[in-house]
């Protein structure tokens, strides 16, 4: 293995483990917002219990969404310093502001939601958590923009002085055409994580014996859990359709590998729901299609033109490939990995198809204060948020795989972006030293989320009453202590 | 002004949050084991930087992103350069970060105990190496013609290199037991308050040293006035711990780590990464800088947004002002949650 292959490993797992607890943050922190908002509105004591509930869990994996993402702000410049030298002018803008505008609102309106509880007026708590939901729009949309720059790269110009891209044109970044349906497509990706989350651990403790008690609170959470989950679905879905129409557009391969299509399909052609053959796709054994979908999704026409792999590989070629210096350049050819690209593309849908059906399920299965008689209720329920986070794991596994070569599209290739100054060893370290710390926190986590989980909600405590900087009281054990 | 100037000086400016902030809450974390002397102590140590330590460490996430926008040459050399160090950096981070929300998450003693651990080591690991790093950058590092760094691990493990790390981490301690005695009440205020002026005489030895050094390699006038001030503000602070007025104590030590930051950029400029292999070679604030767009761009987001970010962070430290003390720790809810 040399420095790139590394590298590219360690980015792609180091990212997908930030990503696994990214959006539950996202999503989460509106639906906990949303509790606490009810509370303060309607004084009914579940929505308090509900707030407390789930503000534990989303803190448990809040903490491990902002450690890791601490490795990802300084790992382009350690693995990919010539990617950063060429970049930096245009990509490191969105990054610092980012964190300027995003991280501190979040970080510290946090620090205020957790140990305010005898600090802030009700109504005031309930803001700082709006303000961190805020906060994590604002790190998605800075962040997005900056990965919808290497999808699309707009609003610069290539400097041959310097030798590398140069900003020109800041709000055409910011509004990239890529950026528009990428962020609300995450979004709502986020949304439905924190609904199917939501819905699943209700489902599960409502199943529970020991949680009898609270089974019309768990009741009326599953319901507002599988509400959220159906309106993200429609939005991703919609969102969804609206990408793929623009990644056409911007990057005809990745559609085209989407589905393996090799030849150019001028009208109607069809999108496989599976296919078994050899994994490059190039020799099929059986398939089932729906005819003309693939031609509705690229195009918004069921008779639309798809371009294929091997014409656009041959074009590529020809305009990127003749000088090997140049950071257009690959070793290899410009098609991604087509196995890795049909299938993950499936996987994300299909993930989300799986986590629609079963809330609308359970929606139904609930309707007018029923009791579900089914016992495996808790089951589906838990298997909900991870068909989501999964879903969106190979949503970016796609994405990223499906511009291969490319680290920036049609500007630089991922190979000549890496570091040329770090050693194998080097990587190797930080591969492995990443690799296994991360495993050990996953088990950490989930294994708190469950006894957590398990626990349920804690009974209802009255809050105290304060006005801004907490009672006057100063010998009162704090609300609130690590 | 230059706009790269300014940039030079922005950058400067998060470095000093970060240090003056983030210094205390490493200090407190190096000190658990020193100055508690139970759970309850323990806690309330915590407990002192629980709502903040986030918010302090977003300074180094904004550092660096400030740094890729507005120098991308600097971010590239320095952290594919300083590969080994900010690795282990990263790593202390993540388990100190992780180690605050997961402690108190169960009541085993074992499980508390490693966490402890955590905390402690990942607050003096990046510590010693923040200064290890920054006495390189302004000492200078081998970096050839197309900017690449071409020392290894050893290469930064000078003595001069190594005293600076040595002065960041006594700065830090210092810093945090004044912390620590600011805003705790009972016993374990007292024994911040000693333990203070006891490392910080260490520290203002190693400082001077370290400064004196810095200015006899690369200062210069104003370098030098910096300096002083800096020396001076340490003393005093340590005056201050000694007659009890903790509050000018720790605004001591906060003067004397953000005047010292200043003093280091203040002998770098206009470098940003002086190259000692060749001075035609070193990284500037002009050959490393983004494009007059771009800092223009990140200007207008910082005049609008730094006050605005300064004012709910000064806001939070005004909510929790209380001092903390034993009996405000409410006994641990969650013994059964560890079943
Ligand atoms: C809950 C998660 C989830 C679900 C159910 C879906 N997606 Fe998705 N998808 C994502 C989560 C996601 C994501 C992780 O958020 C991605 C990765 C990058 C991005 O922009 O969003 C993504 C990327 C992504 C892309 C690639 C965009 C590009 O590379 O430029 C397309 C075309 C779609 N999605 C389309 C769809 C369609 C048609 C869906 C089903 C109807 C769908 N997604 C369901
Ligand atoms: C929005 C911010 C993001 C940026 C700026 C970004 C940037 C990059 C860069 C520079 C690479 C090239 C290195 C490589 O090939 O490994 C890459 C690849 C990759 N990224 Fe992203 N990424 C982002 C988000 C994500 C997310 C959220 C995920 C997953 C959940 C992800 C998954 C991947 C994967 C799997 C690769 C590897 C592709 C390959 O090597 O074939 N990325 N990304």
């Amino acid at each position: 293995m040399d420095v790139l292959d590394i590298a590219r490993w360690q980015f792609g797992i180091i990212t997908v483990y930030h990503f696994l607890f990214v959006p539950l943050t996202i999503g989460l922190t509106a639906v906990i917002a949303g509790l606490e908002t009810a509370w303060v509105r309607t004084g009914k004591e579940d929505y308090l219990r509900l707030t407390k509930f789930f503000g534990k869990l989303f803190l448990i994996n809040f903490a491990i969404g902002v450690v890791t993402g601490i490795v990802q702000e300084f790992q382009f410049g350690m693995n990919w310093s010539d990617y950063s030298r060429f970049v930096g002018d245009v990509f490191g803008a969105p990054l610092a502001i980012e964190g300027l505008l995003a991280f501190f609102l979040e970080s510290t309106f946090l620090g205020l939601w957790i140990f305010g509880w005898d600090k802030l007026p009700r109504g005031l708590h309930a803001g700082c958590m709006w303000l961190v939901h805020l906060g994590t729009l604002a790190s998605s949309w800075f962040i997005l923009a900056a990965n919808s720059w290497m999808q699309h790269p707009v609003g610069h110009r290539f400097n041959p002085e310097t030798g590398r891209a140069e900003l020109t044109d800041f709000w055409a970044v910011m509004f990239n055409k890529v950026q528009v349906v990428t962020f609300p497509h995450v979004i709502f990706a986020a949304y439905m994580t924190a609904g199917t989350f939501l819905l699943g651990v209700s489902a599960y403790l409502y199943m529970k014996k020991k949680h009898e008690a609270d089974r019309p609170m768990y009741h009326r959470a599953i319901r507002i859990g599988a509400v959220i989950t159906l309106l993200a679905g429609i939005g991703v879905a919609v969102t969804g359709d609206l990408q793929g129409k623009v990644m056409t557009e911007v990057q005809p391969m990745k559609m085209a590998a989407a589905e393996g299509l090799y030849e150019t399909s001028d009208s109607c052609a069809p999108f496989s729901v599976f296919t078994l053959g050899t994994p490059d796709g190039k020799e099929e054994k059986f398939a089932v299609t729906i005819p003309c979908l693939l031609s509705f999704l690229a195009t918004g026409s069921f008779d639309g033109k798809v371009e294929g792999i091997n014409p656009l590989s041959e074009q590529y070629v020809e305009t990127y490939g003749s000088d090997p210096t140049s950071t257009t350049y690959t070793d290899g050819d410009y098609t991604p990995v087509i196995p890795v690209t049909y299938w993950s593309f499936r996987f994300m849908m299909g993930l989300g198809i799986f986590a629609a059906a079963g809330a609308a399920l359970i929606l139904w299965l609930t309707r007018k204060g029923r009791t579900p008689g089914v016992r495996w209720l808790g089951v589906l329920g838990l298997s909900l948020p991870i068909a989501t986070t999964l879903a969106s794991s190979w949503g970016w596994i796609f994405t990223e795989m499906g511009r291969q070569p490319w680290v920036v599209f049609g500007l630089m290739t991922t190979e000549s972006g890496v570091s040329p100054g770090v050693s194998v060893f080097e990587a190797a370290t930080s591969l492995v030293v990443l690799t296994s710390l991360y495993a050990v926190l996953a088990v950490i986590e989930v294994k708190l989320l469950v006894t957590y989980i398990n626990k349920g909600a804690d009974p209802y405590e009255e809050p105290p009453r304060v006005k801004v900087g907490g009672s006057d009281d100063e010998d009162a054990p704090l609300t609130f202590a690590y | 002004m230059e706009l790269t100037t300014v940039w030079f000086a922005l950058i400067a400016v998060l470095w000093v949050g970060y240090f003056c902030l983030e210094g205390f809450d490493f200090g407190v974390g190096m000190l658990l084991p020193v100055l508690s002397r139970n759970e309850t102590e323990r806690r309330v140590m915590i407990n002192t930087i629980g709502p903040v330590w986030d918010g302090n460490e977003v300074w180094v996430l904004v550092a660096g992103g400030a740094t890729f926008a507005a120098f991308p040459e600097w971010y590239a050399t320095l952290f594919s350069g300083f590969y080994l160090p900010l690795l282990l950096i990263l790593v202390a981070l993540i388990v100190r970060g992780l180690s605050f929300e997961y402690r108190h998450k169960r009541e085993a003693d074992a499980w508390k105990g490693r966490w402890d651990l955590a905390i402690i080591w990942g607050s003096f690991v990046p510590a010693v190496l923040w200064g290890v790093a920054f006495a390189n950058i302004v000492a200078g590092v081998p970096i050839d013609a197309d900017k690449e760094f071409t020392g290894t691990l050893l290469t930064l493990l000078n003595p001069y290199g190594l005293l600076g790390g040595l002065v960041t981490l006594t700065l830090f301690a210092t810093h945090g037991a004044m912390f620590v005695a600011l805003k705790t009440d009972g016993d374990i205020r007292h024994r911040a308050r000693d333990l203070s002026v006891r490392i910080g005489a260490v520290a203002a030895l190693l400082a001077v040293v370290f400064l004196a050094w810095t200015q006899v390699k690369t200062g210069t006038a104003a370098s030098a006035v910096v300096f002083v001030v800096a020396a001076l503000s340490l003393v005093g602070a340590l005056f201050a711990a000694m007659r009890g007025r903790e509050g000018w104590a720790f605004v001591g030590t906060f003067l004397t780590i953000g005047l010292a930051v200043i003093g280091l950029f203040v002998a770098l400029f206009p470098d940003v990464m002086p190259s000692t292999t060749d001075p035609a070679f070193s990284l500037t604030t002009t050959n490393a800088a983004a494009t007059a767009y771009t800092l223009k761009v990140m200007t207008w987001v910082a005049v609008v947004f730094t006050p605005i970010v300064l004012g709910y962070q000064a806001w939070t430290y005004w909510v929790f002002r209380k001092r903390i003390a034993v009996h405000h720790i409410p006994s641990p809810v969650l013994a059964d949650a560890a079943k």
